[in-house]
């Protein structure tokens, strides 16, 4: 198997997924191509450069649908040869694109890749594709269907994290991604997003809400409480599946959850030739890629197994990874995974997560992949991991190793 | 025999006449189909018929199906069975279609023959399916009719179209609560909700007059013309995905998903809602055949229909004794039990004597009636005149003398043999000669009580269940000496208030409670060993029971458990066998918390008795074991503990009827309905594989759960309980 190398990793800033979020006048094609072309500039490529672009997004419907990485190669500057696919692992989409790109790669079946991802859930709403398992009685009922959220809170109840743990964390993810950005830690990846006469519309995480404290987290109302205990009644199929507990504490809210934004990230992956044909300079190597299935009833705890699976793959210990990106889905997500591996929050989203800055669904994966990267090389460590949970109870994760 | 007959009248209208033969209800049974089919051609091809009205006889439409016919498609299909239940459902559906497409021309939708429904009453089941297939059901203002589709019920869900119909005309919202729940209505209700059409003085004449002024577009269904759209949405229609994604989560919630028939129902509805209709009635189809082959369905139908309904017929009342009905019944003891006694004897017209020590006690039993009956009517339920007449029918005293006319005596005093021996005595003492006398007891021996009677062949056990109004199930013990005419008696008298009756031969703690106190003291005796209480009965929740037996034996106080404990040890001695149970109870009562009535037991409440949550300090006595056990371990301990019991009184002669071990533990305890109750639930499981797994829950857990000989026996000849003990045609 050959080596694989991350050439390059950009990403935009991160718009309110809203009607009054900055890029909710951005389609997500022209999302992509900022991405698209900034790989293609910064690193001079040119006609066939790369196999593939294999391109993460979750809601393949409306302007995402029909094959949106074909679409977005076409309406890129990147050569017609180049082709396209749209892949969806829900919220690992991104950095799915980038191990499936690895491994193809390693497989000896091309030079060079393109992967990230895109979403506008703005613009595409969340769920607008439908989906058989929330709603065919035969697979809904026979595998416990419930949201994410309450997921997200049976695990808080399952693993014993309170409200006050969940919103330290969500405060701390805050105050982090303030201060990288005072820092200007993510300017080397940052590509901002402009209008056709070349005009700015974005050039930075617009979601953030740096002022955020325990007090302000405190008036929240918890977000899944109503559909957990009232109607539908979702909490009741969450205590078939885990029988054992009393009752669903309903901890997550909107301040310490993820944030609903548009955005998207992209990745240059290639062998050792591929560097040497476009005169690039790898900057980390691809140790190691994982996937897998969990329970889908509590859904989001696969971040803790598909670690334990890295691990054991490329016969690295937790304590060899330098630093670590956990998706900040829900803070019981990131909670969980600190628990379940004794991992001190001081090596987990330093520079912030998702609960602060947002997760573009279908880009998240490549972006705090991205993140992770530019982190290790600023503070000069070796080894990250990225994973994240997964809709339907997948995980997800990247070993990444500076050269 | 003819089930329909077909006039023609001077307007070129069919009337098309339903009345089953020798039946004080039309049934649909197969050879109704055929007769009802040929007249329906013959209305399509015959230039003179204008149109027709499908309507009864009799004070009602149609009761439902003939069950029988399921037996029938499934027996006639030898060998694959799902074929024939398949094929033979897919001609129901063929048949109605013909009705509803009424030789239209099938791409102009012209040229049809207005075919309606006329409802005189009741039209349940199949009887509102087919009115559903026609274009317009009228109904007769009857109050009294009750119209609906009741199948889940009985464990399956409307299969001839009534599902598919339902869900075109209201939505999957609208019509969730009539398929999901059996929810039947009075006519104007149902025509509010869009179920029927009309609701009129003289349906005939409106029917009529419809039929001459319909156009061929009145006669096209909504499904069957261009831009039909699905009220509420179709599940991927922004509007119906909410309601679906709720559907599956509020089902599943509340069934447990331990009802197949409710998730097939689902699923039907689902798939359905996709696709063309003609395509929807063969989903329907496939599903309904899915649960008819599941013998969780069979089951239940044979439990909660065919059984049940035959209990309560009398099945197993002694053969030539003459009516019993009773006319007055004298009740002993005004209290909770008493009470309830009173109120469902006089609400089925039974004059009432309602006797206590003091005048007051007497009274406040008889004021029970009343402010039940006052929330009737501030429900709508009842009228001021019928709490009156109710009323009238009670007298409350503490005269002895009040009880020389009663033909029946129902004891409900204090729980203590010395005090029942002397009431027993001084009550016989001033009735008749042929007076019924009735113990209430739910623990002592009745053949115990009755030597305290002169007449020990006219003394019964009647064992009514808490609440009373509520409780469907009485069981009838027979003591040792007890007559044919005390069975008889009380037969006819559960019979008059409309319960459904078991009758059982004489033994500790009969059947019910036999039963029942087993299953709740598996539950404390897992506490002990460090299960947490929420697994313990969200367990039995999932296997279906109403509640789990931790909140049961709260509900029912725990210091009842610690007597009936120290009762049965004095009783039983070195071989009573509930010792790890019973230090468990015996500390809950030290520790002051008697269950929910002390605010305090097994679980914490507030001050208005809500239950909070299961109380900690549960967990600092009994610790909490690391690993849970399995819940399917945790189910199989509950479900075998009381089933094994069940097998055991079978085999003592206790039962003497598997109907009865069935029907008695769903009624009487919430047994499992989706098992057809526990006998049916070890066929369900197969005798061989039951009796393997009594013996690795012997190893693990002790000899209560030995496999019992009888079981043992089935398994080595592979045979069931059914099987063997069937006293009846096993329908669908």
């Amino acid at each position: 198997m050959k080596d694989v190398f991350i050439y390059d990793a950009v990403r935009t800033p991160r718009g309110k997924g809203r009607k009054d979020g900055s890029l909710h006048e951005v389609t997500a094609v022209r999302l992509s191509t900022t991405v698209l072309n900034a790989l293609k500039d910064r690193n001079t490529l040119e006609g066939h450069a790369v196999e593939d672009v294999i391109w993460g997004n979750v809601t393949q419907v409306g302007e995402q649908g029909a094959c949106l990485a074909r679409t977005a190669v076409l309406a890129s500057d990147l050569d017609e040869s180049i082709p396209g696919l749209s892949i969806n692992r829900f919220c690992a989409s991104g950095l799915e694109a980038v191990n499936v790109a690895a491994n193809q790669i390693a497989g000896g079946a091309g030079s060079g890749y393109i992967a990230g991802g895109v979403e506008s859930m703005s613009r595409v709403p969340m769920m607008s594709d439908g989906g058989a398992i929330a709603v065919d009685p035969s697979v809904a009922m026979d595998n416990y269907f419930v949201p994410q959220g309450i997921g997200a809170d049976i695990i808080a109840t399952e693993y014993g994290f309170s409200r006050d743990m969940a919103d330290q964390m969500a405060v701390e993810s805050q105050r982090r991604a303030k201060a990288a950005w005072d820092d200007n830690r993510f300017a080397k990846s940052i590509v901002a997003v402009r209008d056709v006469n070349g005009l700015t519309i974005l050039d930075y995480d617009e979601f953030m809400r740096p002022t955020t404290d325990m007090q302000s987290l405190g008036a929240l109302k918890p977000s899944f409480k109503e559909q957990g205990e009232v109607m539908p009644g979702f909490d009741a199929i969450a205590l078939m599946k885990y029988p054992h507990l009393e009752r669903i504490d309903h901890i997550h809210h909107a301040g310490n959850s993820s944030g609903i934004v548009d955005g998207a990230a992209a990745v240059l992956l290639g062998d050792k030739e591929f560097g040497e044909r476009w005169g690039l300079k790898p900057r980390a190597r691809i140790r190691a890629t994982a996937k897998i299935g969990t329970d889908p009833t509590i859904m989001l705890t696969g971040p803790v197994p598909v670690t334990e699976k890295i691990l054991r793959d490329s016969g690295l210990s937790i304590g060899d990874i330098d630093l670590f990106e956990v998706n900040e889905a829900f803070a019981s997500v990131v909670l969980r995974f600190e628990q379940a591996f004794n991992v001190d929050h001081d090596r987990v989203n330093v520079n912030g997560g998702s609960i602060a800055m947002g997760h573009p669904l279908g880009a998240t994966g490549a972006m705090i992949l991205g993140t992770l990267l530019d982190e290790l090389e600023r503070s000069d460590r070796e080894l990250g991991l990225t994973t994240l949970c997964i809709g339907s109870g997948m995980g997800a994760a990247t070993i990444i190793e500076r050269v | 025999m003819t089930d329909f007959t077909m006039n023609i009248d001077a307007d070129g209208i069919a009337i098309i006449t339903w009345d089953c033969p020798e039946k004080s209800m039309n049934v649909l049974n197969n050879s109704a189909i055929g007769e009802l089919d040929s007249m329906i051609d013959e209305v399509i091809a015959n230039d003179a018929i204008n149109g027709a009205i499908i309507t009864s006889a009799k004070p009602d439409f149609a009761a439902g199906m003939d069950l029988n016919i399921l037996a029938e498609m499934r027996n006639n299909a030898g060998d694959n069975p799902a074929q024939g239940l398949f094929d033979g459902i897919m001609q129901m559906h063929a048949f109605l279609r013909k009705i509803e497409r009424a030789g239209m021309d099938p791409k102009t939708n012209k040229g049809g023959k207005p075919i309606v429904s006329v409802l005189p009453g009741t039209a349940l089941g199949i009887g509102l399916e087919l009115p559903l297939s026609t274009h317009r059901i009228f109904a007769a203002d009857n109050p009294k009719a009750k119209i609906g589709l009741p199948e889940i019920m009985v464990g399956i869900f409307p299969g001839a179209g009534g599902t598919t119909r339902l869900v075109r005309k209201l939505g999957a919202m609208g019509a969730s609560q009539y398929l999901l729940e059996g929810k039947t209505v009075a006519p104007k209700a149902a025509k509010a909700a869009g179920l029927i059409d009309e609701v009129c003085e003289d349906p005939m004449t409106a029917a009529r007059d419809w039929i001459l002024n319909a156009t061929d577009a009145d006669i096209v269904k909504p499904w069957d013309a261009k831009g039909y759209k699905m009220p509420g949405g179709t599940p991927y229609h922004p509007a119906g995905f909410m309601t679906f994604v709720g559907a599956s989560a509020m089902v599943n919630g509340k069934t447990k998903g331990a009802f197949p028939a409710a998730k097939a129902l689902l699923s039907a509805v689902y798939e359905g809602a996709q696709v063309p209709f003609d395509t929807a009635l063969k989903i329907e189809a496939r599903w309904f055949t899915n649960v008819l082959m599941n013998p969780s369905s069979s089951a239940m139908i044979r439990s909660l229909f065919i059984n049940k309904g035959a209990l309560e017929k009398g099945a197993v009342r002694p053969a030539g004794i003459p009516d019993q009905r009773v006319t007055k019944v004298g009740i002993l003891g005004a209290g909770m039990m008493g009470a309830g006694i009173a109120l469902v004897s006089a609400q089925a017209g039974i004059d009432v004597v309602l006797i206590d020590q003091n005048q007051e006690a007497a009274d406040r039993g008889k004021a029970y009636s009343e402010t039940y009956m006052d929330k009737g009517i501030k429900r709508g339920k009842a009228t001021p005149e019928k709490k009156e007449a109710l009323l009238s029918r009670i007298t409350a005293t503490t005269d002895l003398n009040a009880l020389s006319d009663v033909d029946l005596i129902i004891e409900a005093v204090f729980e203590d043999p010395a005090v029942k021996a002397d009431i027993t005595a001084r009550v016989e003492a001033v009735v008749s000669q042929d007076c019924i006398f009735a113990s209430n007891t739910s623990t002592l021996p009745i053949s115990e009580l009755a030597k305290a009677s002169k007449q020990p062949d006219q003394f019964i056990g009647i064992h009514f269940f808490s609440p009373v109004e509520k409780m469907l199930l009485v069981e009838i013990i027979r003591g040792h000496k007890t007559g044919d005419r005390a069975v008889a008696k009380a037969l006819d008298y559960v019979r008059q208030i409309r319960k459904t009756p078991i009758v059982v031969n004489d033994a500790r703690f009969f059947y019910a409670n036999r039963c029942i106190i087993p299953y709740i003291n598996e539950g404390i005796r897992m506490i002990g060993e460090g299960v947490a209480p929420a697994l313990i009965d969200n367990a039995a929740r999932m296997m279906g029971f109403p509640v789990g037996p931790i909140q049961l034996v709260d509900e029912t106080s725990i210091d009842l458990g610690a007597k009936i404990a120290r009762a049965t040890k004095s009783a039983m001695g070195d071989a009573y066998p509930d010792g790890a149970v019973d230090e468990i109870i015996f500390w809950m009562e030290t520790q002051g918390r008697l269950g929910r009535k002390a605010k305090a037991g097994f679980f914490t409440y507030d001050e208005a008795g809500k239950r909070l949550g299961y109380w900690d300090g549960l967990a600092d006595q009994y610790p909490r074991l690391e690993n849970q056990p399995d819940l399917i371990e945790v189910q199989h301990r509950l479900m075998f503990v009381q089933t094994l019991e069940a097998v055991r009184a079978l085999e003592e002669g206790v039962l003497m009827d598997i109907r009865e071990g069935d029907v008695g533990a769903i009624l009487g305890w919430g047994f499992a309905p989706w098992t057809g109750g526990p006998l049916s639930w070890l066929d369900i499981l197969g005798s061989e594989y039951a009796a393997e797994r009594c013996e690795q829950l012997q190893a693990s857990y002790g000899d209560r759960f030995a496999c019992p000989d009888l079981l043992r026996d089935l398994a080595d000849k592979g045979q069931s309980f059914y099987g063997r003990f069937s006293k009846s045609d096993q329908a669908a």
